[in-house]
């Protein structure tokens, strides 16, 4: 069983379609990661599969629908939905205290691993903490949750780059086995390429690339070229070319040697979306 | 399951198979919990407005108790035991009446506050159902405040009876008769009973601001009061008539007729109630006003339960 499952997902908000037709399908032990523009419809894509809104088209998530069966999903499934949506009055002990209470696969122990290398304090209120604390301290609630099931929408927006690495390399070293699986959306896709085993380029509510990692080192080529040499290198059909140090550095598809994600993004959504379509799983 | 045929098969795992409601109520008592947390305002207003009640009595009794006393044997014993029970009665009034107030304000925030500071995404993400949320603030002005308000006021109750005993044995008085005229057994009755009867008779008030709270995208304030201001200014305009205020009158205050047998009295005085012969609860369950209301309560956090559902952060 695929752990979500999405066929024709389509929302509108009003007269503007924030979903599009998405199909997708995401496999039990992958890291996925979801890159687009703003507005392209991450999170509204995320907020459908953890049951926040409603629908058009199919989508399954652990078997159920998100939003008929939004109860039963939420014990599976761990979220942060946004950075800085922890209340500001809850006191650190307070929310250990709650979400112990309330969910039945949190294990207290584990998060107070997590804080105790944090130097959060237990007595603290979230106001009180650095955005970067409190981020911290929403992953230590989430990570000891046993879910099935992980979904980040933007969890380092606004951190500075020490957060960010430390909040990854915490999330794959302390979190991370081969039964569950991650669905993150980021905007500093360079810092969590290594940390991926597939993702897709989501453009105006449409997915316009998937590609699992392998896949995408084996296909795509990155060349230098001297100003010499361009017109032969441009008879090959780079399907995108940039301009640095005085030099052009043209991207090519079926090749083999691997650009950066955030390359492929730029030259992918330069090209208008849509035509370039298609997988290379 | 790979069971030997002659091990009777294990129950199927009675810890997971038992607890749906056991959860329910868990999460329930959690998230009443967390509003007690969030609005430190439910406990600390009505604790502290009993605290000045209490001083201002503290203060009367040392002043005027010794004096009241010896002009007492000049009473018919109807009088004298008014003039003793009074002072036991007024601290309960504010009390009650900031219970009121601290529900209406706190109703008014409860579903609107979590929107506007997005933290609604957090407490989504937990396995806590929109009814267990509704049903968890609104148990907040329906139970919890009543039950504050009522301990807070049988605390100062006591301390107000040690205290009249203190003062009338240091005027050389006896304190005997404050004691044989305070019932304690009936006063504390009388109070859970008026309390529980006006917590019924406001429980649509409470649902319509909960429903607004979850509906508004901005001022709450406005949309909880504007078809009431509305619908009386448009009588008044064009009928020239005040059905519409009487009727919230009645609403606000007509659990007093219609749970207690009290005599017609002034306009402005409060009667006296501390026996249980005062108490009329077959009027009050076959009042038709009370039904209704709960059925509107009802509909009003059925439709704040389906909102909640839909609504996300502003």
């Amino acid at each position: 069983m695929a752990c979500i499952e999405a066929r024709g997902l389509r929302k509108t908000f009003g007269k503007t379609v924030a979903l599009d037709g998405v199909d997708l399908r995401v496999e039990e032990g992958r890291i996925l990661g979801i890159v687009g523009p703003n507005g392209a419809g991450k999170s509204t894509a995320l907020h459908a599969t953890v049951g926040l809104i409603p629908f058009e088209g199919e989508l399954k998530v652990l078997g159920r629908d998100p939003w008929m069966e939004r109860d039963q999903i939420v014990r599976d499934v761990a979220f942060i939905a946004d950075v800085a949506i922890l209340p500001r009055w809850i006191r650190v002990s307070q929310a250990l205290d709650y979400v112990a209470g309330v969910h039945p696969r949190f294990d207290r122990g584990k998060a107070e691993g997590f804080l105790a290398k944090t130097g959060i304090g237990r007595s603290s209120k979230v106001r009180e903490l650095s955005k970067g604390m409190v981020t911290q301290l929403h992953l230590a609630l989430v990570m000891s949750v046993d879910a099935k099931l992980l979904i980040l929408d933007e969890p380092t927006l606004g951190l500075d780059i020490l957060f960010r690495k430390k909040f990854y390399d915490s999330l794959i070293a302390d979190y991370f086995d081969r039964s569950r699986t991650i669905v993150v959306t980021t905007h500093q896709i360079d810092e969590i390429q290594d940390v991926l085993t597939d993702f897709v380029f989501l453009n105006r509510g449409r997915i316009v690339l998937e590609s699992s990692m392998e896949a995408f080192e084996s296909r795509y080529l990155e060349v230098m070229v001297n100003p010499e040499n361009i017109g032969a290198a441009r008879a090959l059909r780079p399907i995108h070319e940039r301009q640095l140090f005085g030099r052009s550095i043209l991207l090519f598809d079926r090749a083999d040697r691997t650009p950066s994600i955030a390359d492929l993004f730029v030259a992918v959504m330069g090209q208008e979306g849509g035509e370039s379509r298609g997988a290379a799983a | 399951m790979n069971t030997p045929s002659n091990v009777p098969p294990v129950s199927p795992d009675p810890p997971a198979a038992a607890p749906p409601r056991m959860a329910a109520t868990r999460s329930l008592s959690w998230s009443i919990r967390r509003e007690l947390w969030e609005n430190r305002s439910l406990t600390i207003a009505p604790a502290a407005v009993a605290a000045f009640a209490l001083f201002v009595m503290l203060i009367t009794i040392a002043v005027a108790l010794p004096r009241r006393m010896r002009t007492l044997a000049t009473l018919d014993p109807a009088a004298q035991h008014a003039m003793i029970v009074r002072p036991f009665c007024t601290s309960p009034g504010p009390i009650m009446m900031v219970t009121i107030l601290v529900g209406i304000f706190y109703a008014l925030d409860a579903l609107y506050g979590e929107r506007r500071d997005r933290s609604i995404l957090f407490w989504k993400s937990l396995p806590v159902s929109d009814l267990e949320t509704v049903l968890s603030k609104a148990a907040i002005p329906l139970v919890v405040l009543p039950l504050i308000g009522f301990l807070l006021s049988v605390a100062t109750q006591v301390v107000l009876l040690l205290w009249s005993t203190v003062i009338l044995s240091a005027s050389g008085l006896s304190p005997e008769v404050v004691w044989t005229e305070f019932r304690f057994i009936q006063m504390p009755l009388v109070m859970l009973y008026g309390i529980a009867a006006f917590t019924l008779w406001h429980a649509p008030l409470y649902g319509w601001l909960l429903l607004v709270s979850g509906w508004a995208r901005r001022m709450p304030v406005l949309w909880a009061a504007l078809p009431f201001v509305a619908v009386g200014l448009v009588e008044r305009v064009a009928f020239n008539t005040s059905y519409f205020g009487a009727w919230m009158r009645d609403r606000i205050m007509g659990a007093l007729p219609a749970a207690f047998d009290i005599p017609p009295m002034k306009r402005g005085s409060m009667p006296l109630l501390d026996r249980l012969e005062q108490l009329h609860p077959v009027k009050f369950l076959g009042t038709p006003g009370l039904w209704i209301g709960l059925i509107v309560t009802m509909a009003f956090l059925a439709a704040a339960v389906r909102l909640c559902r839909y609504r996300g952060p502003i």
